[in-house]
């Protein structure tokens, strides 16, 4: 099983970009879990259509340690698994311990066993590394695989570099390696080219440029992936592209993170036309 | 200090280098400052009240350990509600020897040990709720007067609000419940933990009730915790000199005496460390001067008396007192007299306290044993060079942690005791109100002053100058008396004490020639140090 986890700026497109992944790979008949790793629980809103997931912590707040499985996973699009572990109100408690809590709870109660038959869990992991609790996926060997979704904008690629030390902490014991830089494209000027350099100086690859449409957002007020709602969409096929690119994927490395002045520069190289 | 033998020493200078050789040189550089090798001549600065360096073991505390254990721990009648995981609850459930009476109605809840016991999902989800319950249950089944929430770690990194949770409790409930922001990692030592204690205390409590005890002579004592029953001591000669006791911050106290703390005429400070502040805001609130005063040591505890009839000026005061320390002082004589033959000239070393250090020099000197070593584990510069380095102290970042009130005279409560002109008449007397010199100026010549001993360094002077004798709290105590040197606690007293005043002092005259005559500390050599390990032969050559 490829374990897989999607990091990235706040904001920048991650669960959108990982639920319509997902359906690419799920039409091509893979079998996959998808683990929501953020409060809100809007991880896996696409492929449910709609919200309707009880969360890991809620559930163990309201039943106890005594949870099934099938209390926790529902079947989504494709199908696929679906989970989202859920956490307080913003302000409350500790969103990251729920983390660690909801992730070591999925695997006592054997939801990556191997009667599950998985190919693929996802990770949709939460802004930034924030702290202890974010990095989880990362850490003890829970996920082998890093995407960071990115775009040209100067604080995506801040996070992204950041994302990147994080792994490298991490790469050691935990075995964890980056796989690529998903572009995300918020049509920023020679955003193709900077992502790609960018990559290449992180020692990585830009596995794929998801150009910016619409569709997407067409779809999501639908409650539904591009693959889903609209099928023969262009852009349901760049999705499929870089599902088949994932699924091929074999380019993993111990990324190098840059020096701040460095990444600066990059940005002015590119940036300024 | 008389009485003192002169003994030959090994030479301090060569064993702090001895010292200071086993650190990287960094560590070096900053526990140099924090050592001084006492020159009386000379105006010797030492660092203290800084973080410890990461590595170093120490015999500090935290933060909560000092809010929850010390200030708050010996007052009976106040439920303290440890907000956080259980283990911060239990190791301050009374663990500390200190002693209290019931109090008249019995309502006495310092057997009981208080926590909310978060839970994983408590610290995912906040804490706030359990802790409302909790108050709630203590409250069902205690009716207490009072409740104090206390925070650990944990809630402040999740960011609970007791205080918010507190006042809406106090609103619900109509009792006074109000919260310690103390989570250990707060502060440089437990002495943050004190600060916060008593500022809250200040704030919530003291002046909520004016009806004034009655007697001649109201004082209150602060910074007395009552281990071993050291206050009870002190209370039965206040009664005796007529002396009424307004309330003891705190030992064998009660939340009560608290509120009305401020009809007292005097303060008297024993432990300057833990409290001097909070008789500097009793001053400029309520009026009411402060005197720093010792209780252990014969000597010392007569001298304080004397201080205090100065303070009042009465002649049937003066003579109670004189005739208190008449009867007192025989049974302290004999005592001295029967152990003095056996401690003359022996060595101690005392690292303990914020004041502990210091005072406990004093028994010793009365049997005639030098404190050849000394320090503080939470102390500030001016309880060692005195309270004339307070204009200098740098505020620093860790202070800055720790809330600093704002006092102004209480319009209706405050009440000058004392004119400017009779204060400058009693300093003429002798008596030095809010002043403090501080252990450095009080140590015999060569002696060695640290501050915040490491484990390390406690070994070499143990091994160095073979102490008869060494004090400091638990965390030392096992690895001193394996180097077959008595190791006396002076946080709990062992099991022993009460060691304040006249009949303390004979108590402990008579422990240190039993502790450190013990002949079991001989038999501590294990057998293959003195004779070689088993040799064999080969039978068949």
């Amino acid at each position: 099983m490829r374990k897989i986890a999607i990091y990235g700026k706040g904001g920048i497109g991650k669960s959108t970009t990982t639920q319509n992944t997902v359906a690419g790979l799920a039409e091509l008949g893979k079998k996959i879990m998808v683990v929501g790793c953020d409060p809100k629980a809007d991880s896996t809103r696409l492929l449910l259509g709609g919200l309707a997931q009880k969360t890991v912590l809620d559930t163990l707040r309201e039943e106890g340690e005594d949870i099934d499985l099938d209390d926790i996973i529902k079947e989504g699009f494709g199908p696929t698994r679906c989970v989202e572990s859920g956490g307080p109100e913003p302000g409350v408690g500790c969103a990251g311990r729920g983390i660690i809590t909801s992730i070591n709870l999925l695997e006592q109660l054997g939801a990556y066993g191997d009667e599950h038959e998985l190919e693929y869990a996802f990770y949709d992991v939460l802004g930034d590394v924030v702290c202890g609790g974010f990095a989880m996926p990362m850490r003890e060997g829970k996920a082998k695989e890093i995407y960071i979704v990115v775009s040209g904008e100067m604080m995506a690629m801040y996070a992204a570099n950041n994302i990147c030390k994080g792994i490298v902490k991490f790469a050691d014991s935990g075995g964890v390696r980056l796989a690529g830089l998903i572009c995300n494209s918020r049509q920023v000027d020679n955003e193709k080219e900077m992502i790609e350099e960018f990559a290449k100086k992180l020692g990585t690859q830009m596995i794929h440029f998801v150009p910016r449409d619409n569709m997407v957002q067409k779809a999501e007020i639908n409650r539904k992936t591009v693959i889903e709602y609209e099928p023969q969409h262009p852009q349901a096929d760049e999705y499929r592209m870089l599902a088949k690119e994932m699924d091929a994927n074999e380019m993993l490395v111990i990324p190098k993170p840059m020096e701040i002045e460095v990444l600066e520069h990059l940005l002015v190289e590119f940036g300024i036309v | 200090m008389e009485n003192v033998e002169k003994v030959i020493l090994p030479d301090g200078e060569m064993i702090k280098e001895d010292i200071l050789a086993k650190y990287p040189p960094k560590v070096a550089k900053k526990r140099n400052k924090s050592m001084v090798f006492n020159d009386p001549s000379k105006d010797q600065p030492i660092q203290s009240n800084v973080r410890t360096v990461p590595g170093i073991i120490t015999q500090r505390g935290c933060c909560y350990a000092g809010c929850k254990g010390v200030v708050l721990g010996p007052t009976r009648d106040i439920i303290n509600l440890t907000h956080g995981p259980i283990g911060c609850g239990f190791y301050s459930w009374l663990t500390r020897r200190n002693q209290t009476r019931p109090g008249p109605k019995g309502d006495n809840y310092m057997p009981y040990c208080f926590s909310t016991d978060m839970q994983d999902d408590n610290i995912v989800f906040g804490g706030e709720k359990k802790l409302k319950e909790a108050i709630q249950e203590a409250y069902d089944i205690f009716h207490p007067k009072a409740i104090g929430i206390f925070a650990t770690c944990p809630v402040g990194l999740i960011g609970d609000d007791i205080h918010s949770v507190a006042k809406e409790m106090k609103e619900k409930l109509g009792i006074n419940i109000f919260g310690f922001s103390c989570e250990g990692y707060k502060g440089v030592s437990q002495s943050a933990g004190h600060h916060i204690a008593n500022n809250q205390i200040f704030k919530h409590v003291v002046g909520l009730d004016d009806k004034k005890k009655k007697g001649k002579f109201l004082i209150n004592l602060l910074g007395e915790y009552n281990i071993g029953g050291d206050a009870f001591l002190i209370e039965d000669l206040f009664e005796r000199c007529g002396l009424t006791l307004v309330s003891t911050f705190s030992g064998n106290s009660s939340i009560d005496q608290f509120a009305n703390c401020h009809t007292a005429d005097l303060n008297l400070v024993m432990c300057h460390r833990s409290i001097n502040y909070v008789a500097d805001m009793m001053e400029k609130k309520f009026g009411i001067p402060w005197m720093k005063i010792n209780f252990i040591g014969a000597n010392a505890s007569a001298a304080s008396l004397r201080q205090i009839g100065k303070y009042f000026d009465d002649k049937d005061l003066y003579q109670r007192i004189e005739k208190v320390i008449a009867e007192e002082m025989p049974a302290v004589e004999a005592a001295r007299k029967e152990v003095m033959p056996h401690t003359k000239g022996e060595l101690a070393m005392i690292f303990v306290g914020g004041s502990r250090a210091h005072h406990y020099q004093e028994l010793f000197a009365e049997i005639g044993m030098r404190t050849i070593a000394a320090g503080y584990e939470f102390a500030h510069k001016d309880d060692y060079e005195g309270r004339k380095v307070l204009p200098s102290l740098k505020v620093d970042a860790d202070s800055r942690n720790i809330e600093e009130l704002v006092v102004e005279k209480d319009p209706e409560r405050y009440k000058l005791r004392k004119t400017q002109e009779e204060l400058r008449k009693l300093e003429k007397s002798g008596v030095r109100m809010k002043e403090y010199d501080g252990m450095i100026p009080e140590m015999v010549n060569k002696s060695f002053i640290i501050d915040d001993i490491s484990q390390h360094e406690t070994d070499m002077l143990i091994a160095k100058y073979k102490p008869a004798v060494f004090c400091a709290g638990i965390k030392e105590k096992y690895t001193v008396q394996k180097n077959g040197v008595p190791m006396k606690q002076l946080h709990s007293y062992d099991y022993g004490g009460p060691f304040a005043v006249f009949k303390g002092a004979v108590n402990f005259y008579k422990e240190m020639d039993r502790t450190i005559n013990s002949r079991v500390w001989g038999l501590i050599k294990p057998p293959w140090d003195s004779n070689p390990e088993i040799t064999a032969t080969f039978v068949l050559e």
